[in-house]
This record gives structure tokens, C-alpha cells and sequence, in this order.
């Protein structure tokens, strides 16, 4: 593997939902501490592309690669199971609804992970869980459940609970896009936070100021290609083509 | 799986579902009855009804089938009721599910909305001709499809009178198992009999369900 | 026979507190076969193979069609039949817990299949397998959502415990009909027997109202 292995890498993407082609061959890809934003009007296939690069959604072709591994094998069965489960490992993913396990506590959902999957010893992952929560700013819920939670905290304890696999990449999908606009900052202060440390992130966002102020690269998607892609300060205050100028008159403006 | 044994046995059996049937009808029968007034007096303003009622309903929910009936048929006759078997058994039955169909009335009636009370009153109905004319009709379609699954329940439950000897599906099935060590087939034969009476009943319901539908 | 005497019920007061405990046990053992096969059951119908799903679906449609007691038998004279010979009392702890693992896994299976996509992708994207998925996730989210329908076929299945005493096995109406084999009084034992059925019956209600309290708080 030499230095310049993206950390994921995406090659001619394709995906139909029946006849309805959602992307029509994505290329790009992520170095090692980069974070790519990916933003274009709903149904242009951001989502999907994002969920394809951890196998929630299968590509009918093109390759993904986590970090010179390949991630859509074209195998069956068991052994499928046993490569995703292993690459899922290595990519934490955060979902617009969060997803936090109703049944555990805040702390269980961070633990369930490391102690059935890694095998770690529960004081050592209730160690490494208070320290996640202590860096998201929710010390104080160890033991409580989801249900007692607003969404902004709801969230931060999804990030933990991603974070907590040790995940080489973080992929967001519309990750505040479910919170009142009040709650909206307290998730994008720990995504901020996770961006300083350098951490790989893809970052699927309706909030263009968000995606300026945070991210390397932005990538414009609209019915399902890549309408145009570059740094934020290019993108955001020089767009070249006239559908990234309409997309963003329409969102900046709000 | 032993045809020859199947069809000599089969005519046994037919005839046995047929006691299956009929005790299942009384039972159903006197079960409707006693759980209409069991309903009544549990609606009923009368403390001592509402608690007699709830009572009822509760002890018989309370306590196994199978008890109930051994207590009618072999305690019976100490305080001075002599029942065959057959009576005991229908008898027996129907005052069981009698509690369970009560509270599948009393369900039924109320779910039905508390506007449609008030909307009665209001017009100047009183207490029970707003039951008669407004509720009841509403909760009588509420009420078939729980009442359906009491009425499946009782059927299948009826082979508890087999324990009083009494000749039906399960004691037929029963003999024939001991004395010829075929359960398999046995069972077969058994159970096509009680699955087509209950399917009988189930398409019975479904129709009923039909006939009363509001909307 | 003249007149009842509920005294006569006092020097067999161990006895019935002996079969009582034999009820109590049979029923707990059936209740837990009756719930992991419920599980079991639920996950084939839901998402096994064809080959597996159409035998299981088959089996829970004849148990749910036929009464318990046919099932006893069966199950008391099939297993001898094909080899198996257990003790009698296995015959009807599994007799009972089949039939109500079928029950169960009808309840678990709605359940099961109202729990949001989402938790199973949250899950998976973890890294957790199909099976660790259900086991971890889904599963125990719709055993708690089902709780009370569940509860009600346990309680169910603590009366029709008594059906065993038809195959013979030593319980609660069987010690009571060995009883009766001795002093002819029969009216007074079935009294007993019931209202020693209507305790187990509220102490299980009890302990389903407090596993019901506990489950809510973590809601």
C-alpha cells in the first residue's frame, strides 16, 4: 500500500431502482483526514451513494474501495456476510433518524459494538464510552435511554457510538437534517471537532454554509452525475455551471 | 402411513366430529347467553351485579377448563346435581366460555365512541334505549370477530370432554391411538376433522363480519 | 354422599402443595421452551429459506388448528412411536410449549416485522451479522414490544398445564384424582384445585406486571 491510498474511492458508480437510474457513474475519491461534501437537490442520489459506500445499498456496477481494500466484492452468502461485517466495521456511519437502540442505554448502544464485535472487556469499552460522551458533551446521560434525549443529544450519542469501532472513515447522511434549528449547532460543533482531529469524513448536507465552513471538497450531484466538484471557495463563490449557480441561489438564500 | 387403517377408522371418527359439533353448538349457544347477561350486569349500575358480573368473569378465567368441568361432572352429584356426560360437558363448556365471550362484549361495547353516547343522551334517548338503538348495533359488528376467536377457541377447547368420557373427535382419537399404536395416522384423521370444522366456523365469522359491515 | 366436608382436604394439603409445585414447574419449563421456539419460529417465518419457512408455516397452521390435547397425545404416543422414549413429563412439557411457541411466534412475528428498517441498518452498520442483528437489535425490541399478548399465552398456558394430567403426568389434578381415589370427594378437591389454580394465576399476573413495570421504564 503506498501513501497516496484514498482512503475510499469510489469507481463508475451505477445504481437503478427498477427503471429508475439513481446514479450514473460516480468517480471521486477521499484521501486519508480529507472531508468531502456531497450536496445537490433531494432524489440526485447523494444518499445513495453515500449508503452504497458501506453496502446498504448495493451498486449494480462500479467498485468501492476503503482503504486499498475492495468493499463490493462480487461474492454470496456467507462469506459476503463475513467480508461486510468486517468493512462495516471500519466505517462508522450516522443516519438522519439516528438509529440509537431504544432498548439500551446511552451507554450500552456505544458498548455493544466494541464488547460483541471486538470482543473488548466491558470495563475497558464503559471506559472508552465515557470518553466519547465526554467529548460529544454528554457525561451526564451515561446511563440514561435514548427516549429521555432531545435530538441534538440523540445524535452526538450515534456519533459516539459510531466513533467508538474506530472507524477509519465517518460517513454522514443528513445528519441534522431531522433536529429543530436550535439543536442543529450542538451536532455540527462535534462534527467541527471531529474535522480538526483529522478524521476521514463523507458528509451528505442540505446546509451549504456547513459544508463551506467545514469540509476540503465539495461535490455538486444532480440526477444522479457529478454536475461539478471543487474546493468550497470555488464552489460556493465561483460555481461554473448554471445548475450548481441555481442550487445554490435557492439555498444560500435561506 | 397406513391407508388401509385410515379409511376402516374414518366413519368412527365422522361420526365422533358429529358429537364434536353438537356439544360445541350448546356450549356456543348457552355461551352467547349467559355472556350477554354477564355483560348486562357488568354495565349495570348496580354495585352488586357489577361485582357478581366482574366475579364470574374473573374465577372462570381464572381457573383451567379441565377443573371446572371434573368439578360439574364428578362434584356434581354431592350437592345433589346428576349430569351425564354429555350434559355435563356442554354445560360445562358453555360456562366457561361464557367469560371470555363476556369480555369480548364488553369490549366491543366500550370501544364504541363515547360521542355516540353523548350524541343519544343529547337527542333525549335514555339510558337504555341509547344501548339499544346507538351502541349495541355499532358494537354488535365490533364484536363478531373476538367472539369468532372464543367460538375457534371453544371448538378445540371441546376436547377437554373427553376427560368426562364423553364419545367425541378426541376420545375416538384417543381410543383408537392406545389400541393401535398409530398415532401419526390417527392424529391425521383427528385433526383433518377438527380443521374443517374449524375452518367451517372461520369462513362463518368472515361472512358475518361481511353481512354487518358499517362502511 | 351427604353434605360437604372441606376438612378432609387438610391432611392432603401437602399433597396438593406437592402437584401444585409439579404445575409450577412444568408450566416454567414450557413457558421458556414455549418462548425460544416462539423466537425460533417467528425469525424462520420471517426470513429462512423456502425450504425451511413452508414446513415451519405448515406446522404452526395444524398446531393452531387442532386442540391441545390431540397435540398431548400425539406427541405422548408419537415419540415412543419413532424411538424416543423420555420421560412422560417431557412429553407434555414440550406437548405445551410447542403449542404455545406457535402462538407466541405468531404475536413475535408482527412484532418483529413493525420494528424500523432503521434499527437494523444502525445495526449493520455497525458490523453486526443478520443473526447478531436480530439477536442484539431486533429481537429484543419486539420480545418487549409484544410483552402483553405474550404475557396473556402464558398465563393461558399455566391453566391448560392441567390437560397434562390427561397423559397421566404427575400434577395438580393428578394429585388431586389420587385423592378422590381415596376419600370419594371429589367436589371438595376440585374446589381446592381451582382456587389453588386462581393463586398460581394471580402470582403469574403479578410477575408479568412487574417485568411489564420494569420493561416501561426503559421506554
Amino acid at each position: 500500500m503506498t501513501q497516496n491510498t484514498p482512503m475510499v474511492e469510489v469507481r463508475n458508480a451505477r445504481k437503478s431502482f427498477g427503471h429508475l437510474e439513481v446514479l450514473k457513474g460516480i468517480d471521486f475519491s477521499v484521501g486519508k483526514g480529507q472531508i468531502f461534501a456531497l450536496i445537490g437537490p433531494s432524489g440526485s442520489g447523494k444518499s445513495t451513494l453515500l449508503r452504497s459506500i458501506n453496502q446498504l445499498e448495493t451498486l449494480n456496477e462500479g467498485e468501492v474501495w476503503l482503504d486499498g481494500e475492495r468493499v463490493n466484492l462480487d461474492i454470496q452468502g456467507m462469506a459476503y456476510e463475513r467480508h461486510i461485517n468486517h468493512v462495516r466495521q471500519q466505517m462508522g456511519m450516522v443516519f438522519q433518524h439516528f438509529n440509537l437502540f431504544p432498548h439500551l442505554t446511552v451507554l450500552e448502544n456505544i458498548t455493544l459494538g466494541p464488547i460483541k464485535l471486538k470482543g473488548m472487556a466491558k470495563a475497558e469499552a464503559r471506559e472508552l464510552a465515557c470518553d466519547l460522551l465526554a467529548k460529544v458533551g454528554l457525561a451526564d446521560k451515561v446511563d440514561v435511554y435514548p427516549s429521555r434525549l432531545s435530538g441534538g443529544q440523540k445524535q452526538r450519542v450515534a456519533i459516539a457510538r459510531a466513533l467508538a469501532m474506530k472507524p477509519k472513515v465517518m460517513l454522514f447522511d443528513e445528519a441534522t437534517s431531522a433536529l429543530d434549528p436550535e439543536l442543529v449547532d450542538e451536532v455540527n460543533a462535534v462534527m467541527k471537532q471531529l474535522a480538526a482531529e483529522h478524521m476521514t469524513m463523507l458528509i451528505v448536507t442540505h446546509e451549504m454554509r456547513f459544508a463551506d465552513e467545514v469540509s476540503d471538497y465539495v461535490i455538486f450531484m444532480d440526477g444522479g452525475v457529478v454536475v461539478e466538484e471543487g474546493p468550497p471557495a470555488q464552489l460556493f463563490r465561483n460555481p461554473r455551471q448554471e445548475r450548481t449557480r441555481q442550487f445554490l441561489r435557492k439555498h444560500l438564500s435561506a | 402411513m397406513d391407508i388401509a387403517l385410515i379409511q376402516r377408522i374414518f366413519p368412527y371418527f365422522l361420526e365422533a366430529a358429529g358429537v364434536t359439533v353438537v356439544i360445541s353448538f350448546l356450549a356456543f349457544v348457552l355461551g352467547m347467553v349467559l355472556a350477554a347477561a354477564l355483560t348486562a350486569m357488568r354495565l349495570s349500575r348496580s354495585r352488586a351485579l357489577r361485582f357478581a358480573g366482574a366475579a364470574y368473569v374473573s374465577v372462570f378465567r381464572g381457573t383451567p377448563c379441565l377443573v371446572q368441568l371434573f368439578l360439574l361432572y364428578f362434584g356434581g352429584p354431592q350437592i345433589g346435581i346428576n349430569l351425564s356426560p354429555f350434559t355435563a360437558g356442554w354445560i360445562g363448556l358453555g360456562m366457561n366460555i361464557a367469560a371470555y365471550m363476556a369480555e369480548s362484549m364488553r369490549g366491543a361495547i366500550l370501544a364504541v365512541d363515547h360521542g355516540q353516547r353523548e350524541a343519544a343522551r343529547t337527542i333525549g334517548f335514555g339510558r337504555a334505549r341509547t344501548m339499544w338503538l346507538v351502541i349495541l348495533p355499532q358494537a354488535a359488528r365490533l364484536m363478531i370477530r373476538p367472539l369468532g376467536v372464543n367460538t375457534v377457541a371453544l371448538i378445540k377447547g371441546s376436547s377437554l370432554v373427553s376427560a368426562i368420557s364423553v364419545i367425541d373427535l378426541a376420545y375416538t382419537a384417543q381410543r383408537y391411538i392406545s389400541s393401535t399404536y398409530k398415532p401419526f395416522e390417527v392424529f391425521a384423521v383427528a385433526a383433518l376433522l377438527y380443521m374443517l370444522i374449524v375452518i367451517a366456523v372461520s369462513m362463518l365469522v368472515r361472512l358475518a363480519d361481511r353481512r354487518f359491515a358499517i362502511d | 354422599m351427604q353434605g360437604l366436608d372441606f376438612t378432609v382436604l387438610v391432611e392432603y394439603l401437602p399433597f396438593l402443595a406437592w402437584g401444585a409445585w409439579w404445575t409450577a414447574l412444568i408450566s416454567v419449563l414450557a413457558g421458556f421452551l414455549s418462548f425460544g421456539m416462539g423466537v425460533v419460529f417467528a425469525v424462520a417465518l420471517l426470513y429462512a429459506p423456502a425450504v425451511i419457512r413452508a414446513p415451519v408455516a405448515g406446522f404452526m397452521w395444524l398446531f393452531m388448528g387442532t386442540p391441545l390435547l390431540l397435540q398431548l397425545f400425539l406427541i405422548y404416543f408419537g415419540l415412543v412411536q419413532i424411538g424416543i422414549d423420555i420421560p412422560a413429563i417431557w412429553s407434555g412439557v414440550i406437548g405445551l410449549g410447542l403449542h404455545y411457541a406457535v402462538y407466541n411466534a405468531d404475536i413475535l412475528r408482527a412484532g418483529i416485522a413493525s420494528i424500523d428498517k432503521g434499527q437494523t441498518e444502525g445495526s449493520r452498520s455497525l458490523g453486526f451479522g443478520r443473526l447478531q442483528t436480530l439477536r442484539y437489535v431486533v429481537v429484543p425490541q419486539a420480545v418487549r414490544l409484544t410483552l402483553p399478548p405474550i404475557g396473556s399465552n402464558m398465563i393461558a398456558l399455566l391453566k391448560e398445564s392441567s390437560l397434562v394430567s390427561v397423559i397421566g403426568i404427575a400434577e395438580l389434578v393428578n394429585a388431586a384424582q389420587l385423592g378422590i381415589s381415596s376419600t370419594f370427594r371429589p367436589f371438595e378437591f376440585y374446589i381446592a384445585v381451582a382456587a389453588i389454580y386462581y393463586l398460581l394465576n394471580l402470582l403469574l399476573e403479578g410477575v408479568l406486571a412487574l417485568i411489564e413495570k420494569r420493561v416501561e421504564a426503559t421506554k
